[in-house]
């Protein structure tokens, strides 16, 4: 008779997750929890090599009472933000460029956690996340701006076959020298489909109104700047960032046409597109 | 009668655009437009300059209101700044980077 192995190899797994251009690789034990994580994230798995901006370890707990509704806080202490919500807590050090999650096997915990690390990302970088539908026609990209019923989802569904859509809920923007550049990411809203991951630069930021005809305004600057910012993503309780994202905004209206765009939901309304 | 100073917070975000001037406070992400007379003690709030002088060199001179009036007003718009954390006020003169 042998006595048991007292040591057992474990497998740690690894998934490369990769949204506009930036990797986040995540490592678990849990080979059910990865390939959820590969279906959730499908078409933004980035290549095993790809060098991660962040890798995140996930510690899976067992399945409690949490609320995924209850605020989520974020702050720093010292060199390392805390993310904290009802359904999870996570740590990052960016200069480690390391973190770990702790959380159910959940795919909503880790997409609010990746949505919140982006968005501290970006700030740094003159880019944002913003409540808006984005789509790619002709080569360039347009935004529609609006918070919930405003017609993100709506249009989003009318969009012809010429026009690859990016998302319906969640426009990933990033600043590249003097343009803006918008890229598809897996944040979905009603129409719960994932946009494609492809990037395009920003021709026209649409402010959505929903009305009796399809038709394109002007707006004022000091309009265009509220609009974007009233519909920013943005969780931190930090005032160099918000600082930060703050002129971000300007910058963007400074440099990207702002319109109304006031629609009847009906297939027409992309002629006025693009 | 004592003097009021304003400076403006430091930590707060601005930029005027267009002759809007927006206002974010880096605490909360709460988004301010100021008006006309707001901009103008914004725009002064150095610190050194009273608001009496402020209010009867750009104020008076801008609007047609009589100083006394102007003054009361802008004493308690300043007060209602400093409430939102866009100013801070105080009777003695603010150093820049020297809470009170």
């Amino acid at each position: 008779m042998s006595l048991p192995e007292l040591i057992t190899e474990i497998e740690l797994l690894s998934l490369t997750i990769t949204i506009g251009g930036m990797a986040v690789r995540v490592h678990t034990l849990d080979a059910q929890f990865v390939r959820m994580l590969e279906d959730r994230y499908a078409g933004f798995v980035g290549a095993a090599d790809e060098d991660p901006e962040i890798e995140f370890d996930i510690e899976l707990a067992a399945p409690r009472d949490t609320d995924p509704n209850a605020d989520v806080s974020v702050r720093c202490e010292g060199s390392r933000w805390i993310l904290q919500r009802g359904d999870f807590r996570a740590e990052w050090e960016p200069e480690a460029r390391r973190g770990w999650i702790r959380q159910t096997a959940n795919p909503y915990s880790i997409d609010a956690v990746l949505r919140i690390v982006h968005t501290l990302v970006l700030a740094r970088q003159g880019g944002f996340l913003l409540h808006a539908a984005s789509a790619i026609r002709n080569g360039k990209a347009f935004l529609f701006a609006g918070v919930s019923e405003a017609g993100k989802t709506t249009i989003s569904r009318l969009a012809p076959r010429d026009v690859t859509l990016l998302t319906d809920e969640i426009s990933y923007v990033r600043r590249k020298e003097d343009r803006y550049v918008a890229y598809g990411t897996p944040f979905t809203g009603e129409l719960a489909k994932l946009g494609e991951n492809v990037s395009a630069p920003v021709e026209t930021l649409y402010l959505l109104a929903k009305g009796k005809e399809n038709r394109i305004d002007g707006v004022e600057p000091g309009e265009a700047a509220r609009g974007v910012l009233g519909n920013l993503l943005f969780f931190a309780h930090d005032e160099e960032l918000v600082q930060a994202v703050f002129h971000s905004v300007f910058e963007f209206v400074k440099r990207v046409p702002v319109k109304r765009l006031t629609f009847v939901p009906d297939q027409r309304v992309w002629e006025l597109i693009g | 009668m004592t003097k009021m100073y304003l400076a403006r917070n430091p930590k707060v975000a601005a930029r005027c655009l267009d002759g809007e001037m927006m206002i974010m406070s880096g605490r909360d992400s709460t988004l301010f437009s100021l008006n006309k007379t707001a901009t103008i003690l914004w725009q002064s709030a150095d610190g050194a300059t009273p608001l009496d002088e402020i209010v009867e060199k750009r104020i008076c001179a801008e609007f047609d209101v009589p100083r006394d009036e102007a003054l009361r007003d802008a004493e308690k718009l300043a007060q209602e700044l400093a409430g939102h954390e866009i100013l801070q006020v105080s009777e003695e003169p603010i150093v820049p980077g020297v809470g009170r």
